[in-house]
């Protein structure tokens, strides 16, 4: 692990990680990083660290290393080691420098997508390593300037794009008028006490991409769904806190969230087409606020599609043309075993879908995930350089035949799209939910 | 609390056929019923991108209105809705859309006796508060949680008063946001500003507080408690003594604080929600004693029983010598009275009510999209296909019962005996 970077960063600026470093000593460092280790990890770090034999099998698993040519400051464990492991050896005499290291590292070239975990004989979970060394960029405040940003808009409006309080119910309203004019009676129910599903989304969808909830209200129309949206704040399942390891803001959010279900008193909480939201809804927040298991059920967007095709509550008027090939985002794949119901849905509405190789639970993650694509222009190039193998891995795809890539999930599919749009691979990316509008049976033409 | 003598709790049953408003509307939307039970009420349209409430069979007014949202009836009965007329927003009451309009108007609220209506408004992308039509002299730029009096006379918002630019990071770090009462900011800065309260006699506002991206405390009358802490939940008044308590957090464990000194000798991995009885002589607590366990803590003192999934709704009886709550388990919700569940699983269970003495209890509850009424866990015979909340008689003696059976509106006073046994 010694030499250096074989290609040293071209001195990437991120005000946030700058004037976060500008302000500390080394005696701050060293509280922070001691005060962290001490009352916030437990028997699992130590467990952790005193168990990984160092063996490398986890390297082959990192889309970094394998697209800087298995260079091993990418590799899982030599991010570890360049972070909380000499952080625990110098017991937090670590210099700023190190720390501006160790924020990028942490914030930029892992996508805690767990694929690693898989790799390592002793399962340990290096995204939970990375996850402490974010708190302790968090603590010292030098985590990146865009994602803290997100973090800052999500602790004022409990949303993740300084959406108002009168834009949400204003844009709902805006896209319940437009759909009317395909369906004359369609409803987006608002504070409908005692529906039996809230349908969350993420704070993209009113700010960039409203069609997606008029689509979510025309295939809720259609298949006869009791559901509402709530008007106040809790409607956005999105947590960029949780990856800048700002747990109080991500409890914060999130127990906004199921406090708004439990008030309209709905059975269930189906969310849109977003992974690191179904991780802070299904695993990460609910755990902090001290639900071993989230108070709701809670349904992904792939399981409620794969449900109402299931039940035929949603018909496939034509099934789609151009062949697909289909993104297993991590964190509803690894994290939440989708992989298969999302085949299932892809198959119900496509004629023809290719795989890509490695898929399911081994698939490669986007690179965007895990907040990078959060941290902003500055590291554009980094997640992109960093996922060569993801355009490889499209390219085959593309090759045998694949027009249209489908990702069900919001990260997934901007950072994709990075990726297509930089090796010229030439793919279409949508959602499933872009997919089923086009294709299922609407009113004027269902039956005779 | 509305006094509720003056209703009719003499008269069995009285029935409104709804089916006919299907017929004479395109669409009618989720009905309300008023809380004396003798109206029922439904955004209804007219035709395309027109829209009126249908209340009881007839129109609510002469205008027709271009949207119509967040249809309720106040405590004392008024029929109000967010409507909307050539692109301007306000509140409509009985069919009277106040003088007053913006560029739009959200999350209206009531006092418990009904005598006030406030929401936040947005005009010229500046905000407020509107208090029965009035708005705010001041407005700011962002405003992010709002609070009504108890007594209805006071309204209050957390406030953006310093311009910061998206990605003005450290800008944001210094402090942007106060609160406001009745539309007059506080001199300190803060990061954040959320879960506003207001004390019983209106003069004081607390909040929660975010002093830097990591110490957090409680603020009243803008100025933070000296100790700080990892993070707070809102803060509540006590309504005799008027101390502020609030849930703390310290050490990865929480308690709760009162004017900033530790109250319950108790830690808990979650504590929520928390209430003091009317006399101000109880507090009780939605409490998490271990990882993944809920229940009610009282006086610092969990109930024996927990569940895994929930526990909500939780109520002091009007003598604060009871309490209800309601909790999950798995998919089902049950009714806990003083911490003893009762028998009856629900799909879905609503707040529990007291009897005016505390003697019994009544909640509406569902199963498989039937609704009917369980009070003392004995379950009421008929099944609905809609029900609103039980209202006890002045006496305790009988209860009305809102309902559809059958495509009808249904309101009856039954006795508790006939249920309760
Ligand atoms: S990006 Fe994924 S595979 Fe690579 S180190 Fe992080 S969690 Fe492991
Ligand atoms: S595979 Fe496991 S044990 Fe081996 S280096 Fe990676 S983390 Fe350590
Ligand atoms: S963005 Fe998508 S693929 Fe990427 S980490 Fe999230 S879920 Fe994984």
């Amino acid at each position: 692990m010694a030499g250096p970077l074989k290609k040293e960063k071209a001195g990437v600026v991120d005000e946030g990680i700058d004037v976060g470093i500008s302000r500390l000593s080394e005696a701050k460092i060293q509280s922070v990083i001691n005060g962290v280790i001490e009352s916030e990890t437990g028997a699992r770090l130590k467990t952790y660290v005193e168990t990984c034999i160092h063996c490398g099998l986890c390297s082959e698993a990192c889309h970094y290393y394998l697209s800087h040519d298995k260079d091993p400051h990418y590799s899982p464990v030599g991010k570890v080691k360049q972070t909380i492991w000499e952080m625990l050896r110098k017991k937090g005499r670590v210099s700023p420098e190190f720390i501006r290291r160790a924020a990028i590292i942490a914030h930029t070239e892992c996508n805690l997508c767990k694929r690693c975990t898989q790799y390592c004989p002793f399962g340990i979970d290096i995204t939970y390593l990375m996850s402490v060394v974010r708190r302790i960029i968090h603590k010292l405040g030098v985590t990146p300037l865009y994602i803290q940003d997100t973090a800052h808009s999500h602790s004022v409006t409990m949303n993740q794009m300084w959406v108002k309080g009168d834009e949400w119910p204003d844009t709902l309203q805006w896209q319940e008028e437009e759909a009317r004019v395909e369906i004359p009676d369609l409803r987006i129910p608002m504070e409908k006490e005692g529906a039996d599903i809230m349908y969350s989304v993420i704070a993209p969808e009113p700010k960039f991409q409203a069609q997606l909830i008029y689509q979510a209200a025309i295939i809720m129309q259609v298949a006869g769904v009791n559901w509402t949206m709530p008007a106040s704040v809790g409607w956005d399942n999105s947590d960029m806190a949780m990856f800048t390891g700002d747990n109080e803001i991500m409890g914060r959010l999130k127990r906004s969230h199921f406090e708004t279900a439990a008030r309209l008193k709905v059975k269930k909480i189906v969310m849109g087409e977003c992974g690191h939201a179904f991780r802070s809804v299904y695993d990460m927040g609910n755990r902090w606020l001290g639900w071993s298991m989230p108070p709701f059920t809670i349904v992904h967007a792939i399981e409620f599609y794969h449900d109402l095709i299931k039940e035929g509550r949603i018909k496939i008027a034509k099934k789609y043309r151009p062949p697909i090939t289909l993104h297993d985002p991590c964190n509803v794949v690894r994290g939440g075993g989708l992989h298969e119901k999302a085949r299932y849905v892809a198959h119900a509405l496509c004629e023809n879908v290719i795989e890509m190789h490695p898929n399911r639970e081994h698939n490669y993650c986007c690179c965007a995930g895990g907040g990078v694509i959060n941290t902003g222009p500055p590291f554009k190039m980094t997640r992109i350089e960093g996922n060569r193998v993801k355009a490889e891995q499209l390219f085959v795809a593309k090759t045998k035949g694949a027009e249209v890539l489908v990702a069900p999930c919001h990260n997934c599919h901007s950072g994709l799209h990075d990726i297509v749009h930089h090796y010229e691979i030439g793919l279409d990316i949508k959602f499933f939910g872009d997919i089923i509008y086009e294709v299922m049976e609407k009113p004027a033409q269902a039956g005779p | 609390m509305v006094d509720s003598r003056s209703w009719d709790w003499d008269t069995s049953e009285k029935k409104i056929p709804l089916d006919s408003w299907k017929a004479e509307y395109q669409w009618v939307e989720e009905p309300y019923v008023s809380p004396d039970g003798e109206k029922i009420a439904a955004v209804v349209n007219v035709d395309e991108g027109e829209f009126t409430v249908c209340v009881n069979g007839r129109a609510w007014g002469e205008t027709v209105f271009d949207k119509i949202w967040h249809l309720r009836f106040s405590p004392d009965g008024r029929l109000t809705a967010l409507v909307s007329e050539m692109g301007e927003w306000t509140m409509a009451v009985n069919g009277k859309a106040w003088e007053n309009k913006f560029g739009y108007i959200w999350e209206p609220r009531f006092n418990a006796n009904g005598t006030s209506i406030a929401a936040a408004v947005q005009q010229d992308m500046q905000y407020a508060m509107v208090l029965n039509g009035q708005p705010w002299k001041q407005t700011y730029a962002n405003m992010t949680f709002f609070a009504l009096s108890p007594d209805g006379r006071h309204t209050a918002g957390a406030v953006q008063v310093e311009s910061v630019d998206s990605g003005e990071i450290h800008k944001f770090q210094e402090g942007s946001f106060t609160a406001a009462l009745d539309g007059k900011p506080w001199d300190a800065r803060f990061v954040n500003v959320w879960n506003l309260a207001i004390s019983p006699e209106g003069g004081h506002l607390a909040a929660e507080v975010r002093l830097n991206l990591y110490d957090y405390t409680i603020a009243v009358d803008g100025v933070p408690w000296d100790a700080h802490y990892a993070t707070v939940w809102e803060p509540v008044f006590n309504p005799i003594s008027g101390t502020v308590v609030a849930p703390v957090r310290e050490k990865g464990m929480w308690g709760l604080a009162e004017n900033g000194n530790i109250l319950w000798d108790r830690r808990f991995f979650q504590l929520w929600h928390q209430m003091f009885s009317p006399d101000g002589s109880r507090l009780a607590a939605i409490v998490a004693p271990s990882y993944g366990r809920w229940t009610v803590a009282v006086d610092g003192v969990p109930w024996s029983a927990t569940f895994t999934k929930l526990v909500t709704d939780a109520v002091f009886s009007p003598d604060g010598q009871r309490i209800a709550a309601l909790a999950k388990d798995a998919e089902t919700f049950r009714v806990v009275v003083d911490g003893s569940p009762w028998s009856g699983t629900w799909d879905m269970a609503w707040k529990p009510v007291f009897s005016p003495d505390g003697k019994d209890v009544a909640a509406k509850v569902e199963k498989k999209g039937q609704y009917t009424y369980a009070v003392n866990d004995r379950v009421w015979s008929t099944s609905c296909d809609a029900a609103w909340d039980p209202i006890f008689s002045p006496e305790g003696t009988h209860l009305m019962l809102r309902t559809i059976e059958a495509g009808s509106y249904v309101r009856r006073i039954v006795p508790v005996s006939e249920i309760a046994a």
